[in-house]
This record gives structure tokens, sequence and C-alpha cells, in this order.
């Protein structure tokens, strides 16, 4: 509890705790205050917002509510962001430890593939992938880590680098670890910090990248996407663009209190750093 | 010289396998992938069983994985990327076909960024900390997190929609008959949108770059030395601050490449560009593999070509960079 107050030291670092806050709230009560399927007909097609006071944003094209839509797409939004940073994260530390405690062939070959991912425009490995497998939620998370691991390998292997040389790994060895043991139980945790360090960008990343998913229409189609609706809203953008605009809004403020919140982390340890 | 080449020949060394890589693993999705090509050509044309079969020997895919991952090699070491189902024409002259397109959006999109970014990063950065260098900055930030087809639909409402100023979509006007320097007007104008929306999201990235590397060569001795001397302070940030904090910027011009690349498939969508990145788009709508991973695999190619281009520039921007491979 005591790092707290050193998150909360500057204003862009509250202002993007606020959004999250707000975000893992409307996520969270999505299934409570719109119960039901947020994809049913609720009222006359294409209402604008603050019309009905029981309707507030509107209804899009197919008489659908627009503000359960959104409530239900910042499910979906936080959903496959977190679940694919976790993932690229996870295979990002496995991978670029492995590659750089073996040293060597391991290495070598662990790199040139990180290299080739790194190769491939990572949205068109995502496009591809989805396209071939299937849209469906656990699909898209997987695209979505398939093409945003290389970052955190390449921290992660330039951080075991050095651990690798410190006395304690050497101890490891003296005492008979297996290699694996120490690799994974010694120097991945202590490796672990500037690869966290990472994951507001790859949350970010992978939400703007969900968005275009769905905006290009590969997203789970029995789910409310805020790119699905920003697609659907396009349809009739000369006479309603406001069906566009507002899931868009709500994907910008996401994504800014993504980054406003991690540089707010970002900043406060590296403070205590300096301080200690 | 040989230091550029010295540079060039290990990276192209190494190219050779990471582009291998890449082949193999579009082999291995398109494996992944239901159906096969004479599956899909089945379904355009119709046939029995027993033409099946004569198709699939005739082009060697009753074979086992291993000879037909040679043969796919075989072929695209002739340039053979092998043939679209939804167009019915051999994929590499699709793509030839398209790629001008979206180079030309890549580029101006880049050049925009770039100028622009790395301009208002000098901005910035020459006062860290002041009111105009933290506006930026969070400015930046809130650009950085606009999803790029987003930002294009919004520009479509503005400048097509309610101002009538800038057409909607497509690359140029239909039949208009237009020729030479008209025409190339014409495209400019097309195209202002699409860049617009590409370049302005990656503007973000290297203006924070720009202003990082600013405050960061601030407190280095050799600014301090150039303030004792006395000279004067437009001089001190451009030519001593702002020109040290340029080279990074350089090497992510390569590195920005490939998401670029990414970026221009939502783009051009959005704005009806016939480009690459559209292609890909029409090879998802249409289930068509391998054209999909033609896309790919050029535009892998597309990215070492940048990266090779971007680290020659380096090298002969910094002269530290290889001069001790080429010595040794």
């Amino acid at each position: 509890m005591k790092r707290l107050p050193h998150l909360f030291r500057s204003p862009e670092a509250i202002a993007g705790a606020l959004i999250l806050a707000l975000l893992a709230a409307m996520a969270l009560a999505a299934p409570l205050l719109f119960p039901g399927d947020p994809q049913a007909i609720a009222g006359p097609a294409l209402l604008p917002p603050f019309q009905d006071w029981s309707l507030p944003l509107g209804t899009d094209r197919l008489g659908r509510d627009v503000l359960a839509e959104l409530f239900h797409g910042a499910r979906t939004s936080l959903a496959v962001g977190l679940a694919a940073a976790a993932a690229a994260l996870l295979i990002g530390a496995l991978v670029g430890t492995l590659a750089g405690f073996a040293g060597g062939l391991v290495d070598e070959v662990l790199m040139r593939i990180t290299d080739a991912f790194q190769t491939v425009p990572s949205f068109l490995l995502a496009l591809a992938f989805v396209s071939i497998v299937g849209p469906s939620l656990g699909v898209v998370v997987a695209a979505i880590a398939l093409s945003a691991w290389t970052g955190p390998a390449r921290v992660a292997r330039a951080e075991v680098l050095s651990i690798r040389e410190r006395d304690y790994v050497a101890g490891a060895r003296v005492i008979g670890m297996h290699p694996l043991e120490i690799a994974f139980r010694e120097v991945l945790p202590n490796a672990l910090p500037p690869v966290l360090a990472l994951s507001s960008v790859i949350v970010a990343a992978a939400i703007l990248t969900e968005a275009a998913l769905s905006f290009l229409g590969l997203g789970d189609p029995n789910r409310v996407t805020w790119g699905g609706m920003i697609a659907e809203g396009r349809t009739v953008l000369r006479t309603a663009p406001f069906l566009s605009i507002v899931p868009g809004v709500a994907l910008v403020l996401t994504v800014l209190g993504v980054y406003l919140a991690g540089e707010g982390v970002v900043e406060s340890t590296a403070m205590r750093r300096s301080l200690s | 010289m040989t230091r550029a080449l010295v540079l060039l020949r290990r990276r192209l060394v190494g190219s050779v396998f990471v582009l291998l890589i890449v082949v193999i693993g579009s082999f291995l999705l398109l494996e992944a992938a239901p159906g096969d090509a004479v599956d899909a050509y089945i379904v355009s044309t119709g046939g029995d069983a027993g033409m099946i079969e004569l198709l699939r020997h005739r082009w060697g895919l009753d074979q086992s994985e291993l000879t037909r991952l040679a043969n796919y090699l075989w072929a695209l070491l002739h340039l053979d990327l092998g043939q679209s189902v939804t167009f019915s024409r051999p994929i590499r002259e699709i793509i030839l076909e398209r790629l001008p397109t979206t180079l030309i959006l890549m580029g101006s999109a880049t050049a925009l960024s770039f100028g622009l970014g790395s301009a208002l990063g000098i901005y910035a950065g020459a006062r860290p900390g002041s009111f105009r260098d933290r506006f930026l900055s969070i400015g930046s930030l809130a650009l950085y997190a606009v999803p790029g087809f987003w930002l294009g639909l919004v520009l479509i409402v503005v400048f097509a929609v309610d101002l009538r100023w800038l057409p909607i979509g497509g690359i140029e006007t239909i039949a208009s008959g237009k020729t030479g320097f008209s025409r190339a007007a014409d495209i400019a104008v097309h195209l202002a949108l699409p860049v617009s929306a590409l370049g302005f999201i990656y503007l973000a990235l290297y203006l924070r770059m720009m202003r990082a590397g600013m405050a960061e060569a601030w407190r280095q001795d050799f600014v301090l030395a150039a303030r004792a001397r006395g000279l004067p302070r437009q001089r001190i940030v451009l030519a001593h601050v702002a020109r040290n904090a340029l080279l990074p910027l350089v090497t992510m011009l390569g590195l920005q490449s490939a998401q670029m690349l990414g970026g221009s498939v939502v783009i051009e969508s959005v704005f009806a560009v016939p480009g690459l990145g559209r292609l890909a788009q029409e090879a998802v709508a249409g289930r068509d593999t391998p054209l999909l991973l033609g896309i790919i695999l050029v535009s892998s190619v597309l990215v070492i070509v940048i990266n090779l281009a971007v680290d020659l520039a380096y090298a002969f921007l910094d002269p530290r960079v290889g001069a001790g491979e080429a010595s040794a």
C-alpha cells in the first residue's frame, strides 16, 4: 500500500488510473445494467442520442441500444487486451530467457525466429492467422499475442544476458541445480521488471489491433466489439456519424488511459529506484 | 565504402535466414488452411472425384509435405507466387500492380510523420519541462492512442462529407481522362486524407523520440561546452542538441516500416485505395489464402529492403557504425 502515493504523484497518472477504473467498472457492470443480449433490437432504428431517456445514446442501424453495446464492448476490449498482452509477455519472457540463458545455437535459432516475426508486418500476420483459423475470441487473442511477443523476448534476453553472469547464478550451478530450473526459477523472476514495463504499450497495442481486426469483420461475431460498432456505423456515416464516433472515442480514451497509467507506474518505479 | 559493403554483406546473410523462416512459416499456415488449391479450383469450375485426383497429382499436392515445401521454395526462387483463387491470375502480377500505390501512400505518410514529428519534437525538446513541451507530450500521447481507421473515418466526416473539400475515397477520378500533371494532382488530392490518417498516428512516435533524445542530450557535456563558448541558443538547439537526437529516429524509420504496412491495410480499406493493404483485405474476404501469403511474403521482403537501406543510410550518417568490423 505504500506504493500508491508514489503512483498518484503526477496528474497524468491519476487521469489514467481514473479512466481505467471507470472502464473496469463499465466492463464489470455491463451484464448487471444491461442484462440480456446487447445485440437484440431495443427500439426504432437510427434513433439519435439524447432523444429517449431509456436509450440515452440512441440506437444503431438495426435498432440496437448503443449504450448497452458500448458497455459490452468494453468487456471485449479489456478482456482481449489483457489476455493477449499477458500471453505475449509470457511467450516473450520464456523465449527470451531460454535464448539468453542457453546461448549458442539455441540463442541463434530463437533470435532468427524473433527476427522473422518482426519482419512480417504484425497486423498482416494477425489478419492471416484469424482468417485461416476462423474468428473467435480465443483465436483473436492468440493472433495478437503471436504478433506482439517479440518485443518482450528481446528485452528479456538482454536482461538475462547480464543476470546469468551474477554470483547467485554461479552459486545455483555449484549446488547442482538443473539449468532449466536455474533459468526459470532464479533468472527469469529477476529479469521480469523491465519486461513488465512494456505491458502498458502491449496492452494498448493489443486493444488497437483487436479493434482493427473487428473493424475488418474478423472479430468474434457473437460478441459486441467497439471496432465492429465502428464498422457498423460506417455504413451510415453520412446520416448518423455518431454511430462511428462514439465507440471510437471510447477506444481513444481506453488506450490513452492505459498509456497514462503505464507512464505513471514507470515514473514512480524510476523515482523509487533513484531514491533508494 | 568498404565499411558499408561489410555491413551490407553481413545483413544480407542474416536476411536470407529470416526470409527462409518467413517462407516456412507461411507454408505451414497455407497447410493449416482448410482445403487446398484443387478444392478452390473445383469450386469455380466443377469436376468429379477423378478430376480432383488428376489435378492433385498434376499440381504435386499428393506428395509428402517435405516435397511440397521443396516445390514451394523452388517456385518462390523463380519468383512464382502461385495462382490467385479469387482473381484467377498469377499472384505476382496482381501484387506488382498494387504495390506502387501502397509505396506512394507509405512514402508520403512516412515523410509527413517524420518531418512534422521531428520538427514538433525539436520545438518541444528545445525547452524541456516548459508548457509547450508538456502540451505536446500529452497531445502526442492522445494522438498515439487514436486508431488509424477511426481517424480516417473522422477525417472523411469532416473534410469529405461536411466540408466537401476532398474526395471520400479512391485513388483518382474514374474515367476522367486526365494525364500528366493534372493526373498527378488528382491522385494527390485523393491521397491527402489517407496519407494524413496514416501519417498522423506515427507522427506522435517521432515527436516523442525526438523530444526524449533532446532532453537527454541537454544534459551532456558537449552541450555545456557549446553554451560555455557562448553560442547562440538557436544554434545550440539545432546544430548540437537536435542533431544528436536525430540519429535514433533514422533507425526508427526502418523499424516502423513493418508497422506502417500493417496500418495501411485498414487505411486503404477505409479510403478504398487500391493498394496492397486493400488487396490483403480482399484476399481475406475471398478466402484466398495463397494471395494473402503472397502479400505477406512481398511485405516481408519490402521490410527487409527498407531496413537494409536505413542501415546503410545510418552507416553513412554515423562514421562509428561498422568501423571496427571493416578494419578487423
